[in-house]
């Protein structure tokens, strides 16, 4: 069983236990424990099941390559799933759950898909549910998707908060072992600006677990004091819980800290995410120990030689009283050492090489260990958790030569660099023969926008595994970015490593090299996705020959590890089933992130009421208190209607409707563009912009124009107004202000530079509010300051002046058909305009509207809308505004595009307005129905609907519609789809329904 | 008669650092050829401060000039003299092509203050190297905070002026107040306001 030992653990404080749960049961641990350690001390030894075949999985790993142990941590508005208890930190109070189980952790019902393994090998899903093709959707989806799947998603909002952080250094060492820290040492010490980050909460990495000794003393001495000299330069930041996530074009880097997931509940963000422009950036990511392949390599118990060393030496924690050692290299007989020192039994160390003369497996030898060279394991004995191993030669079939009982395994398969971010930009790897693992080619290293190389790798994550060369490794790379920078890289004094020296690991990739079938069906590579040896063979026997192909096929190294451990093996084992060597195979690609980083750092502060801008005018206080449905327009929220009492939104907006053209109306018209164009060649600009005359327009007069893009398509209208000679101010619809004012800027700097004009956006100084009704003129001669008599003020003209002692431009347009007036005064006197309004507008009956109001009453006068009528592929032409199309110009943007032979083709449909036969409202964009079908067995159209609504002042459905030859068929009763798979009769009307000669609004 | 206000009132916040809405204050934009002698001359002698170098901006008591773009400054001053230095910009200007216009009403402004915090304030909100010895008082910098466009720069050697358009004002406001929230200090620049 695994347990705590009476003695030691460098990272653990005895003195404070911390209380917690696993799958409900109460458990304890010490501050400093992982939630993996906390659970191994506990003789957890289950952590979960396997994806596929629902198999009893443990702890494998002790970091960030963990496949095993992933849980769901905490409840409802802090739950979070799939997170590795590995790199969990202990605090009291935590609460995990197993994933993937039902209905318990220790007797699962999905575990019968183990039996049935052999039915589902690879590419499993694409043979079986291919056909029939309607029983994917309706019954294999539903199944996969309720059998499938590690952690459950989060069903209650996050509770917690997040943020971005943007940093601008020299240098980025990401990783904090000692090749990390003796770079940050030699960048540091040059003056450069150095940022180091590290994934975990302490510093040192493996050195201080190894035993290794850093200038005759132990390493965590030297990790200590180099800490302190680090915290002492002023221009180096050390940053820990920070995981160097992604490394991108130009230095973009992004650190995923994690500030608060050990101390939950306390002020502050819980992760931070990074966003980092480095000039230069070290990868000092270390190496991640690779399993074996032998049969029953999954089951709990078994784990990596590095993962026992680190829970005996970190956390005091044994995973079994006997623990049988096998690998291929060196390295991992510190592993034996290390539990034979602490009182523990090792009853044999399976080395697969011929020969171990080594000077760490003598030492094992001294230490009495039974070391068995040219063995390997045949297969490992036990259900939920190792009770035994046989032992076989390795260069055999798997014959059993012995058994030997024992409670966990301690497995090595040598050592990968962790060459993620190197990889994450475009760094190229090359194949070490000797150490049996891909390692950064600094040859191709990833390249910024000069060309010249801006990622180094240090220390093991370039290969450099042995202490000694690890810190000299980390002492080029610090001093080799410095210099790439142009700092001066100062002397001092570099310390020196000392370990045991290790002779070269044999590469074996599959254990006894020679192993059946049976034994490689239960041979796995990838733990968490549940890929065996026989799948991925089975993969290159089917022709997935792409090392791209193979892993999508058989989705080894797609589960949320990213194939940490597996890759390597898998991609050996490939190689060898296509008899090819491993560098031609080459590896998968390296995606950013390096492990998953949580959605809500991703997110940022970006939720909530900052989740995206939303704009508001100086009158948004007011249509809030008073009753406004709002609708979005933009990021703006405009007043739909405003609803009384009871009133439903129909009816509040039939009101509106009513009262403004009886009586008075005021409408918030604060968010349409307000564009200021001036210069000596403004008229000569506008009239290229607008399909219309703008430069013939006088001073103190407004028209109406249209804006086509140079494909010759509606982009946007409004109202213009000629302020002086140079100077003109373009009204745009709502959601065209940014874009219609790029597309100035846009025209001027890059065709038209030779035209003097400047243009100003102006939408955001004003605040502009519709006076509109019988009793417009009411309203403003008693608000006071400005003559707007028929004599006065014609319709368009505009006019500067005090209203209610407020200055104010007063434009006389009207979108309704009614007398009305729009008044622009400055933001910030705004909603003391519109209180002035509201207060001396009630002897005249007047109400606020909304946009819908505002669309009804247009409508009614067959006036068009942007986004309504058009759709980016609408021309003018299209809309019966010829008249606003002029003639006389030789040019304007989209004159030449509305020439081409389908813009003139008689054939586009049309506006027109409709009136429906039973007085009903046609349903938004539905389509006039034509005889016939076509090729693809569709109904056939001859036109759709692009307004339609109810109109309170004709008391009957009104719409417009683009119809084919739709202006030849006055008179003519067209039908149109409906939802319910009836439909309507309209018939085809001229679009202005109401007071078709303007006497309304020429009062 | 009603007076002019503000987008929220002068709403303020303290957190890590201080947020509270300044103004309204009086700002003027002005287009033209910034490299012509003659321009310079009446935008120093309207605004009433040095003219600007390319990114800076130069402030005494309430009144400013910025650099905006290549062809664009901003003038800043109290917010009753901006119609008086628009009309005095038209005709000092005469023919010369330019545009003069009062904007103090399209904008907000805030004022973040607290030294080192301030500076990790804007740090999380705007992709800007902040660090005390990459942002100075006299720079300015238009920018975005999250998903909206700003300018800022440094009021003095602790705090900065920001300011935003007038309808996002509250968002602007929300954003800093979230990112001023306590337990927000990052600790990167410690060494120095």
């Amino acid at each position: 069983m695994s347990t705590r030992l009476q003695t030691g653990g460098r990272l653990i404080d005895r003195a404070h236990r911390e209380s917690f749960t696993f799958n409900g049961r109460q458990m304890a641990g010490f501050a400093g424990d992982t939630l993996a350690s906390a659970l191994l001390a506990n003789d957890q030894m289950l952590v979960g099941r396997s994806f596929k075949y629902h198999r009893p999985r443990g702890v494998v790993a002790s970091g960030a390559e963990e496949p095993n142990a992933l849980v769901g941590l905490g409840s409802g508005a802090r739950f979070e799933p799939n997170q590795r208890a590995t790199t969990t930190e202990l605090f009291s109070g935590l609460t995990a759950t197993s994933q993937n189980h039902w209905p318990s952790l220790d007797l699962d019902v999905g575990i019968v898909n183990d039996s049935l393994a052999r039915f589902l090998p690879a590419g499993f899903y694409y043979k079986m549910f291919m056909n029939p093709r309607p029983f994917w959707k309706y019954v294999y989806e539903p199944f996969i998707r309720q059998s499938a799947g590690l952690g459950r998603a989060p069903k209650v909002r996050d509770a917690d908060r997040y943020e971005h952080f943007h940093a601008f250094v020299d240098i980025l060492v990401i990783g904090g072992g000692i090749a990390g820290l003796q770079a940050a040492l030699a960048a540091g010490r040059a003056g450069a600006q150095v940022l180091v980050m590290e994934q975990t909460a302490h510093w040192g990495g493996r050195a201080p677990v190894d035993g290794v000794r850093i200038d005759g003393r132990p390493a965590a001495d030297w990790v200590a004091d180099t800490l302190a000299a680090l915290d002492g330069m002023e221009n180096v930041t050390l940053r820990r819980r920070t995981m160097g996530a992604g490394v991108y074009d130009h230095g973009y880097v992004l650190g995923y800290e994690r500030v608060t997931d050990h101390t939950p509940c306390t002020e502050g963000p819980r992760h931070r995410l990074w966003r980092v422009r480095a000039r230069q950036v070290v990868t000092a990511t270390g190496a991640i120990e690779r399993p074996l392949s032998f049969a029953g390599n999954d089951l709990p118990g078994v784990m990596l030689a590095s993962a026992v060393r680190d829970y005996a030496v970190n956390w005091a924690v044994s995973p079994g009283d006997r623990t049988v050692l096998v690998t291929n290299n060196d390295d991992a007989y510190r592993t034996a050492i290390c539990l034979k020192e602490a009182g523990l039994e090792v009853p044999v160390i399976i080395d697969a090489r011929a020969e171990a003369a080594g000077e760490l497996p003598q030492a094992a030898r001294g230490l009495g260990i039974r070391v068995e060279t040219g063995k390997g394991i045949a297969r490992v004995k036990g259900g939920k958790r190792v009770t035994g191993v046989t032992l076989c030669a390795q260069a055999g079939e798997g014959a059993v030569l012995e058994e030997v009982a024992c409670d966990a395994i301690a497995m090595s398969g040598g050592w990968s660099p962790v060459v993620h971010l190197w990889s994450h930009c475009g760094g190229k790897l090359t194949w070490d023969a000797e150490q049996a693992h891909f390692r950064p080619d600094a040859e191709h290293a990833p390249t910024s926008h000069d060309g010249r190389p801006f990622v180094i790798a240090a220390g093991a994550a370039n290969g450099a595994l042995h202490a000694a060369a690890t810190l000299s490794d980390g002492d080029a790379s610090g001093k080799a970015a410095v210099k790439a920078l142009g700092f001066k890289a100062k002397g001092g004094a570099v310390a020196r490593a000392e370990a045991a020296g290790e002779k070269p690991p044999a590469p074996v990739w599959m254990m006894p090299q020679g192993a059946d079938i049976k034994l490689r069906a239960k041979t796995w590579l990838d733990f968490q996705n549940d890929v065996k040896v026989s799948d991925v063979q089975l993969a290159a026997r089917e022709g997935y020959e792409s090392v791209e192909h193979a892993k999508r096929y058989t989705t080894l190294g797609m589960a949320t590890d990213q194939g940490k451990l597996s890759n390597i093996n898998g991609l050996a084992v490939l190689a060898q089933s296509l008899g090819e060597e491993i560098p031609q195979v080459g590896t998968t690609t390296f995606r950013p992130p390096y492990t998953p980083i949580s959605m809500g750092a991703i997110a940022g502060e970006a939720r909530g009421p900052v989740f995206q801008p939303l704009r508001r005018t100086p009158m948004q206080d007011w249509h809030e208190q008073n009753g406004a449905d709002f609708e979005p327009v933009g990021q703006w929220r405009r007043p739909y209607c405003y609803r009384r009492g009871g009133e439903s939104r129909a009816d509040a907006v039939n009101r509106e409707v009513r009262n403004t053209r009886q009586n008075l109306g005021l409408l918030d018209a604060s968010t349409l563009g307000k564009l200021l164009v001036k210069g000596p060649d403004a008229g000569r600009f506008l009239d290229m912009l607008y399909t219309n005359m703008m430069s013939s327009l006088k001073p103190g007069r407004c028209r109406y124009g249209l804006m086509c893009n140079e494909n010759g398509f509606l982009m946007d209208d409004g109202v213009v107004a000629r302020i002086d000679d140079q100077t003109f101010l373009c009204h745009t619809t709502t959601g065209g202000a940014e874009h219609i004012h790029a597309h100035m800027e846009e025209w001027l700097q890059t065709e038209w530079w030779d035209m003097k004009v400047h243009v100003a956006n102006l939408t955001e100084q004003f605040a502009q509010i519709g006076i509109v009704g019988p009793n417009a003129r009411k309203l403003l001669e008693k608000l006071g300051g400005m003559d707007v008599s028929k004599e006065a003020m014609a319709f368009m003209d505009w006019a500067d002046g005090r209203i209610a002692g407020i200055p104010a431009r007063v434009f006389r347009i009207s979108f309704s058909g009614e007398l009305s007036f729009e008044v622009a005064v400055p933001a910030s006197r705004g909603r003391a305009l519109w209180d002035a309004c509201v207060e001396a507008g009630q002897e005249f009956g007047l109400m606020p509207y909304g946009t819908e109001a505002l669309h009804v009453m247009r409508a009614e006068k067959g006036f068009i809308m942007i986004g309504d009528e058009t759709d980016g592929t609408v021309i003018p032409q299209d809309l019966g505004l010829h008249w606003a199309i002029s003639k006389k110009k030789a040019d304007y943007l989209g004159k030449r595009a509305q020439a081409r032979s389908h813009m003139t083709d008689p054939d586009r449909w049309q506006l027109v307005g409709l009136e429906t036969l039973d007085g009903s409202v046609i349903p938004d964009g539905a389509h006039a129905l034509a005889e016939g079908h076509n090729a693809n067995g569709q109904r056939k159209t001859q036109g759709r609907v692009t307004s339609t609504y109810y109109s309170p002042t004709l008391g009957r459905g009104i719409a417009m519609a683009l119809v084919h030859h739709g202006p030849d068929r006055m008179g003519e009763v067209i039908r149109f789809a409906r939802l319910d798979g009836g439909d309507v009769e309209a018939r085809i009307v001229d679009p202005v329904f109401y007071d078709k000669d303007g006497e309304k609004q020429n009062v | 008669m009603s007076e002019p206000t503000n987008a929220l009132g002068g709403v303020r916040y303290d957190g890590i650092a201080m947020i509270e809405e300044a103004g309204p204050r009086g700002m003027v934009t002005l287009r033209g050829d910034l490299d012509a002698p003659a321009f310079q001359k009446v935008a120093i002698g309207v605004a009433g401060v040095a003219f600007p170098a390319r990114r800076a901006i130069v402030l005494d008591g309430d009144r400013g000039l910025a650099w905006m773009s290549p062809d664009e400054l901003l003038l800043m001053m109290p917010y009753e003299a901006a119609g008086d230095a628009v009309a005095a910009l038209g005709e000092r200007l005469g023919d010369a092509h330019h545009l003069a216009v009062d904007v103090s009403d399209a904008r907000a402004v805030f004022r973040v203050s607290g030294g080192a915090a301030a500076r990790e304030v804007l740090a999380k909100l705007c992709p800007v190297d902040l660090s005390p010895a990459a942002f100075e008082p006299g720079q300015i910098r238009r920018t975005r905070a999250a998903q909206v466009p700003v300018a800022f720069w440094m009021a003095d050697d602790d705090s900065f002026d920001l300011v935003c358009f007038r309808s996002v004002a509250r968002y602007v406001f929300d954003l800093l107040s979230t990112a001023a929230a306590p337990g927000g200090t990052v600790g990167y620049f410690r060494h120095g306001a």
